[in-house]
């Protein structure tokens, strides 16, 4: 399908230029931005694949959750672009050598990549073609059912992390007047009047 | 496919694109009109009445007003943000149109995650803010941009476990079938407004702190931030930044009344009033909860921040995850959770 190739390519050449213009913008607003756009354009590439439930979700969790929240971030820092530029030369010797070092390794991964003989005979849990089972479905069919453990194990992971961060954070600060709801209702007026006798040209 | 055929193919969808679209605005702009009218009878004042008969004209006047007045942009604002801002904002809130069934088969994508679709689209809307915000350079904007991103990453929450209650009755993603499976012998009675009927209200409510709507609009609250993420813009951006909004609470209206209100089907099940065209009962029932919407901003006091807040994490969220648990058990129980072999 010529019209398929036109959009995989398209989607394709704004994920990767954008995936660099992430690391090549000075400002890291624009980064996030740039973020954001390769994500919205990884999800179209899933949609391409027929993984539409991938796609949205990982529009509605990246781009709509977390991205929002690293925008939050770095919008509030109050970058210095001088200093930015300052450490470029004395890092570039070891991040080049780490970026080096990942480049082969996914060179050696994706070169000895094959797809074992016996997994493409006789898979696991057969794949449901397209028009029985909607791809939503078939995902849910798969997670609940035969790793259902692994799935409860990365939401104990989640869950864990986000118990940590809230631990680290939380800090009680004495001398707030914070509202009470159930306390403002528990008042009668009984508890909040008090009537005095208020004795002539004295006062209280 | 010939080449041909795909050209045709992309005129079609680019013909009911715009229909779609015209007949959207059109419906905005008196959705604008209808609004300010039911403000004004509210607090006994008339409402738009000088241009045009009743003032039904006041709409398309404001549409001009605002594309003739000279755009302002700020000196130290980021120009191409600044600007990007409110488009983005706009074509988001439309674009989520593209998957509302208006009646049996109308939708321009019939799509299988239709809902999700809807959901995506909603939370992308938050960009515009920030974006429009942030790019201002100026402090009441800022300050607006940050509170909108905390609420409507907030209320999103809550509006998600609504529509996992509401498809765990339906058992598909897909909008249509959705509006078909409340399609029963009970007429308004099967929606799932009455044995939902708690998330109904959480839905309303927080679609109303989605799109920022009176009594949550403490993004643009005038009393403490001027306009909010607003201050800085003047003629087609705020126009465009305001018909976003509209179009965004139309596209809520719309939701629930596909999700608790049956979409376009007859309330009452029987032969004159299935003889209706089903468009015309999605639009009624579209339009009822509009003006719901704007009853609440004339009669509500804008909350606090902090309430605003405690509403969503300590009331909402717990309310609705304790419905998605008790829907799911009812529904296993009384075996009646479709798709489950």
């Amino acid at each position: 399908m010529t019209v398929t190739a036109a959009f995989f390519y398209l989607f394709a050449t704004i994920t990767i230029a954008s995936g660099f213009m992430v690391i090549a913008s000075r400002n890291p607003v624009q980064s996030v931005l740039f973020l954001i756009l390769a994500f919205v354009n990884a999800a179209g590439l899933f949609l391409l694949m027929g993984a539409e439930f991938l796609a949205m979700i990982l529009v509605i969790v990246y781009v709509g959750a977390v991205a929002v929240l690293f925008l939050f971030v770095v919008m509030m820092l109050d970058v210095d672009f001088a200093a930015l530029r300052q450490g470029f030369l004395q890092y570039l010797p070891i991040g080049g050598l780490i970026g080096l070092i990942l480049l082969l390794e996914l060179i050696l991964v994706v070169g000895t990549y094959t797809i074992d003989p016996g997994l493409v005979r006789s898979p696991a849990v057969p794949i449901p073609s397209a028009d029985v089972m909607t791809n939503t479905e078939a995902l849910g069919q798969v997670l609940y059912t035969r790793y259902f453990y692994f799935f409860q194990a990365a939401g104990l992971i989640l869950l864990v992390a986000m118990i940590g961060a809230i631990v680290l954070t939380l800090r009680e600060r004495v001398g707030v007047r914070r509202q009470d709801i159930s306390k403002q209702n528990a008042r009668t007026q009984e508890t909040a009047v008090e009537m005095r006798k208020v004795p002539f040209r004295q006062g209280i | 496919m010939e080449f041909g055929d795909i050209l045709l193919a992309v005129a079609i969808m680019l013909g009911k694109s715009l229909l779609m679209l015209v007949a959207l605005l059109i419906f905005i702009a008196y959705a604008l009109y209808a609004d300010r009218k039911v403000w004004a009878a509210v607090q006994l004042r008339r409402g738009p009445n000088v241009v045009g008969p009743w003032g039904l004209l006041q709409s398309f006047a404001d549409l001009l007003k605002f594309v003739l007045k000279e755009p302002i942009i700020p000196a130290p604002a980021n120009k191409g943000m600044f600007l990007l801002a409110p488009l983005l904002m706009c074509t988001l809130s439309l674009a989520a149109w593209a998957v509302i069934p208006l009646n049996a088969g109308w939708a321009i994508a019939d799509i299988n995650v239709g809902i999700l679709y809807i959901f995506a689209i909603s939370s992308l809307g938050v960009y515009g803010v920030i974006m429009g915000g942030w790019a201002s350079n100026s402090k009441y904007p800022f300050l607006g941009a940050l509170r909108s991103a905390a609420q409507m990453v907030s209320y999103e929450v809550s509006i998600g476990f609504v529509i996992v209650t509401v498809l765990m009755c339906a058992g598909t993603l897909n909008l249509s079938a959705i509006v078909e499976s409340q399609n029963t012998r009970l007429g308004i009675l099967g929606w799932y407004w009455l044995p939902l009927f708690p998330m109904f209200v959480v839905f309303f409510i927080s679609a109303m702190a989605e799109t920022n709507r009176p009594p949550f609009d403490l993004p643009e609250a005038e009393s403490e931030l001027v306009a909010g993420y607003m201050v800085e813009y003047s003629s087609t951006p705020y126009l465009l930044f305001m018909l976003g909004e509209y179009v965004a609470i139309m596209t809520m209206c719309a939701l629930g009344t596909i999700l608790f209100l049956g979409g376009w089907l007859s309330p009452i099940p029987f032969a004159p009033f299935t003889w209706v065209p089903g468009v015309i009962w999605f639009v009624l029932k579209a339009s009822f909860l509009f003006i719901l919407i704007a009853m609440v901003k004339a009669l509500v006091p804008r909350y606090r921040y902090d309430q605003l807040m405690r509403l969503g994490w300590k009331v909402f969220l717990p309310l609705s995850l304790a419905m998605v648990v008790i829907v799911a058990a009812v529904l296993m129980v009384t075996g009646n959770a479709p798709g489950v072999r």
